[in-house]
């Protein structure tokens, strides 16, 4: 197999071919494509497309799935943050049960910066150090200044809705001096929590700690962190006419266009990153053996959404941070695993 | 409250590397050409990362591994080496080259971001 063709995905009509990568040591016709970093720095790259408040979406060329995959598997499941853990119902009158609204509040997403706080272990009481506390305290009654006749909830009653934005951070220690800057509170300030009509009434603490994703998804500092492959459309031999114009409907717009060469009307493909990979072309028997479509196995076009917390470009680099933060613990867990069974012998 | 464990961010709740954090599991060959290491509370995203790493050192026969059981938070690595090494240093090193790409893809992300061409919206 070509050289060029070694990193590409080939799709067929009915099935995936050369999935995996051989990129180890010997294994291509005694070609020595070993790993070295040296060479690794000038191979691989990084390529931002767009970031917003919220969101990112890079390149990510020339490395190994197993480290995007890697990353994303620590986006969702292995970044620290804040979330709401223990709620101390105090009262509660309104119709979502204690428990529902208690996993209602734990999804809340907390704007604090986990940095800041120190892990609460099963053995730790709650510090200033450790844990957020808020202050959840509604009650519903009847809006008397609202017209007669109001059939409208929101008019007609105060507090007919709990929203996030009801939450009182309550600062204890010297947390009101360590964020005086930013003060704590929910990323989001419209998030509905229940609903109470006059008479019921919520009355709650609520105690934060730091945890992750795998332990509970409401941890978890992205709503969302994937890949995709690059797709890459090949066309082997020139597709001419009002087949080019058949060719460009088999993509989605802006994947392909026809241009005029020479006065004959020819496909070309334009932009394959918009390309959904549909295999709608590979139904058309006037193609056959005119196309191939293809993904680049080593170009990752990751996208990952923030839920608001941590900055989505500082997301990925924490990414990085807790992967070597692995391979420290790994790395003084096998000098010791070493040592216990000489020890043994 | 000790003053080291605010310093650094640790991102993983771990005061100290347990105990028993990774083993050499019985059957390991003399030379320790073949070595199973099982490693507690890790799962693909090391694993599967690591292995690649280690299968990247030109003195690894063989590198595989597994998550035996899913409600076991383990996960074992098999190493072959050639007789020129012995699996402990080819983890090792696998471990060392996992970083050092972590380490590398890093500062490159970071100097991207500092370069700032690419769209950027509210």
């Amino acid at each position: 197999m070509a050289l060029a063709d070694r990193n590409r995905v080939v799709v067929l009509e009915d099935r995936v071919e050369n999935v995996s990568g051989a990129d180890f040591p010997m294994s291509i016709d005694g070609q020595d494509v070993a790993f070295n970093l040296e060479s690794f720095k000038d191979s691989f790259d990084i390529k931002i497309v767009h970031v917003t408040a919220t969101e990112i979406e890079f390149d990510l060329v020339g490395v190994d799935a197993s480290i995007a995959n890697a990353l994303r598997r620590i986006l969702i499941a292995e970044i620290p943050t804040m979330a709401i853990e223990k709620v101390y119902m105090i009262n509660n009158t309104g119709v979502v049960q204690d428990e529902v609204l208690a996993h209602r509040l734990g999804l809340l997403p907390i704007d604090a910066d986990p940095n800041e706080f120190q892990w609460k272990r099963a053995d730790s009481v709650p510090t200033d150090q450790n844990t957020i506390v808020f202050k959840l305290d509604v009650a519903c009654e009847v809006d008397r200044s609202a017209a007669a006749g109001e059939t409208d909830p929101k008019k007609k009653y105060i507090n007919s809705a709990v929203y996030s934005s009801h939450l009182v951070w309550d600062p204890k220690g010297d947390q009101e001096q360590r964020f005086a800057t930013k003060p704590i509170r929910p990323v989001h300030d419209d998030i509905l929590i229940t609903k109470l009509r006059p008479g019921q009434a919520v009355t709650c603490e609520l105690h934060c700690d730091k945890g992750v994703g795998k332990d509970h998804s409401k941890f978890s500092p992205v709503a969302t962190a994937s890949y995709r492959l690059l797709p890459e459309i090949q066309i082997l031999e020139d597709i001419t006419g009002d087949d080019a114009e058949l060719f460009r409907s088999c993509f989605p717009p802006g994947v392909v266009e026809v241009v005029e060469e020479q006065g004959v009307r020819k496909a070309r493909v334009v932009n394959p990153r918009k390309d959904t990979v549909s295999r709608e072309v590979l139904r058309h028997k006037q193609f056959e053996g005119k196309v191939r479509l293809t993904r680049v196995r080593d170009h990752f076009i990751f996208s990952v959404e923030s839920t608001g917390i941590i900055a989505p470009e500082e997301l990925v680099s924490k990414a990085l941070d807790v992967l070597m933060e692995k391979c420290d613990i790994a790395k003084a867990a096998l000098a010791r695993a070493v040592k216990s069974s000489e020890e043994d012998e | 409250m000790d003053a080291t464990a605010a310093d650094a961010p640790n991102y993983i709740a771990l005061l100290e590397v347990p105990e028993e954090k990774m083993v050499v599991l019985p059957g390991a060959s003399d030379d320790l050409t073949s070595v199973t290491f099982c490693i507690k509370e890790e799962d693909h995203t090391l694993g599967n990362s690591l292995r690649w790493a280690i299968m990247q050192n030109a003195q690894v026969d063989f590198c595989g591994y597994s998550i035996p059981h899913p409600s076991e938070a383990k996960m074992n690595v098999r190493i072959q080496t050639t007789e020129q090494t012995n699996a402990v240093d080819a983890m090792d090193k696998g471990i060392d080259d996992l970083k050092s790409v972590c380490q590398l893809l890093k500062a490159r992300f970071q100097q991207r971001i500092r370069q700032g061409d690419y769209a950027r919206a509210a």
